[in-house]
């Protein structure tokens, strides 16, 4: 996914000479060719984002378009108040960029990890919140978010993440894009877990249950009348996302849910715990203790249906 | 550019004015609001390039209130600038008004940025400098800080970060005032030897007296030096200047002015005529 922002962000700034890039002393390589062609554009702002994210709002109040690039924890939670401050309540139009998000980089250990940023960030008032599902949602992402008058943060995985569409998709802030259809339960995967959510509905195929899935790629603003749908028409909704259970995708559907009226079908939270996941371990290894996989992700909704698989 | 008794009497004025509103709206801050009037006064009347019939115009240069707890002082200065209706001074911190205790990025015309929590404006302003370097346009940007503010690590990046970008647009002043909320800035943090640290960090950095208005004119007014070193003025300045009982007493840092105190202070500023 990171390459595919790199790309992405390049061929954008040839269009638009209000992008400017600035990336916390990370991306080594990677941004060569954006140097080469846009040198006046790009700004390693060295080991210091609290800075480089003030730095972003001043370069906004002037009429640019800033994206800031770091691993996600440093993009995010690092520098909290840089953002609620400078970015959400000057309400300038920077782009926050998180490389590596939720359990991306899983060996490096929690200082590395990101399960809360999603739930942190999506408590400012304008701020939109993007988890693209897979490099091909990288490119629409970085085009929608330049066209809101306000700041966005974009959660990327790494790199080699499982391409779940076959073309670039249409994308729409605010709109889930349906990966697969079904009727018997939904899936809502946040970012990288669309895969995990797709694999998830294979396997409940395989015990007789049609699961629909969506790539809930905007967290903020939720796209209600998908959830209003999907609550209505279907046995339970899921949702599962690289994100802790708290505060992620899970909690604001929830959070919408239970100011809506009437019965509602069972909501299952597939996240990572409350927990900082301190072992070595790699990203796959951290899943599968998360019950993020497929087939766990498949079996907790049949359980919450009193089903065994 | 006015002469320097002209600046010295607008400065009075608007101290006059920062008490009352103090008086009036039951605000704390005021020793550090009267120790940054002259720093103020220097700027909007000398270097800084900006015009009250044209508050956004993109070349125009930006000031950055960085201390925004001195927002009166902001406020007044505007208010005589003209970027609006003295009157709206009135309703400083009053329910619903356009001018809270600390500044909202345009919350009257001039500001130019929403500050109160510290450290944030110099990294602002770096923005501001790579952007108006980006769009070759001429703009200047001038940050004013606190001595307390100092303590804060973003500023610091900031410090490192300008150098290097040969960031010369950017003049820092630091109303040095040797206070900060709860005690003795040097005290709290060693933040002496000031102007060394910043000389330490790769800025042209000078000390002058902060009420000495010809002195901070001079500073404020110089052009880099085509070294590309961005410039810092670390004024030496009192708490509560201009009001005989509040000087160098941080009681003031909190302490709300009586209707008694604030026409001494009038009185002590040559402005003894009392509002209504």
């Amino acid at each position: 996914m990171r390459n595919a922002f790199a790309a992405a962000i390049t061929e954008l700034a040839a269009q638009d000479e209000r992008i400017v890039l600035l990336s916390g002393d990370i991306g080594n390589r990677l941004f060569d060719k954006f140097r080469e062609r846009f040198p006046d554009r790009f700004y390693n702002c060295g080991v210091a984002e609290a800075n480089m994210t003030g730095m972003a709002a001043g370069l906004a109040l002037s009429g640019l378009r800033p994206f800031t690039y770091t691993i996600t924890p440093f993009a995010t939670t690092r520098v909290i108040e840089q953002i609620r401050v400078d970015i959400c309540y000057h309400n300038v139009p920077v782009v926050i960029v998180g490389t590596g998000s939720g359990l991306s980089y899983a060996s490096l250990g929690p200082t590395h990890h990101s399960c809360e940023d999603v739930g942190i960030l999506r408590c400012f008032p304008n701020l939109t919140v993007l988890c693209p599902a897979d490099s091909a949602e990288v490119g629409p992402a970085l085009e929608a978010a330049l066209t809101l008058p306000g700041p966005a943060y974009i959660r990327l995985g790494k790199k080699g993440e499982p391409v779940v569409h076959e073309s670039r998709p249409t994308f729409e802030i605010g709109k889930g894009i349906v990966m697969r259809e079904g009727t018997d339960v939904c899936l809502l995967g946040m970012g990288t877990l669309v895969s995990v959510a797709l694999a998830a509905a294979q396997e409940l195929e395989h015990q007789g249950l049609s699961a629909r899935v969506v790539s809930m790629h905007t967290v903020k603003p939720l796209d209600e009348s998908l959830l209003a749908d999907a609550f209505d028409r279907f046995q339970a909704v899921a949702v599962v996302e690289e994100h802790s259970v708290i505060g992620g995708l899970g909690s604001a559907v929830a959070e919408w849910l239970v100011r809506r009226d009437g019965l509602q079908p069972p909501l299952v939270a597939c996240g990572t715990p409350d927990a900082f996941i301190s072992e070595a371990g790699s990203q796959q290894w951290m899943r599968q203790q998360c019950g993020l996989t497929g087939p766990a992700v498949a079996a907790k909704i049949l359980a919450r249906l009193g089903k065994s698989p | 550019m006015m002469n320097v008794p002209k600046l010295t009497a607008i400065a009075a004025r608007i101290r006059a004015r920062v008490v009352e509103m103090s008086h009036a709206a039951e605000t704390p801050h005021l020793g550090s609001s009267l120790s940054c009037v002259d720093l103020l006064v220097a700027t909007y009347w000398g270097p800084l390039r900006v015009d009250p019939a044209h508050p956004l115009d993109p070349n125009r240069d930006r000031f950055i209130l960085s201390k925004g707890h001195a927002a009166t002082a902001l406020y007044v200065t505007l208010a005589e600038k003209g970027f609006f209706d003295p009157a709206l001074l009135d309703t400083y911190d009053t329910d619903g008004s356009a001018l809270p205790e600390h500044p909202g990025l345009q919350c009257v015309p001039g500001v130019e940025a929403a500050t109160g929590s510290l450290g944030h404006g110099l990294p602002i302003a770096l923005g501001m400098a790579l952007a108006a370097r980006i769009q070759k346009r001429p703009a200047r940007q001038f940050v004013l800080m606190s001595d307390g503010e100092c303590e804060e690590g973003s500023v610091w990046e900031a410090a490192m970060f300008a150098p290097a970008q040969k960031l010369d647009s950017v003049v820092v002043m630091i109303d040095y005032n040797k206070w900060q909320a709860t005690g003795r800035s040097d005290e709290i943090m060693a933040l002496a030897p000031l102007a060394e640290k910043w000389r330490a960090f790769g800025w042209d950095a000078c000390e002058v007296d902060g009420h000495d208005m010809a002195a901070v004119l001079a500073a404020v007014s110089r052009e880099p030096d085509g070294s590309g070193r961005p410039r810092v003025i670390v004024a030496h300045t009192v708490k509560g200047k201009g009001v005989s009982f509040m000087e160098d007493d941080n009681n003031w840092h909190y302490r709300i002015p009586t209707a008694d105190e604030v026409r001494k202070a009038r009185v002590e500023l040559g402005q003894p005529e009392v509002r209504a």
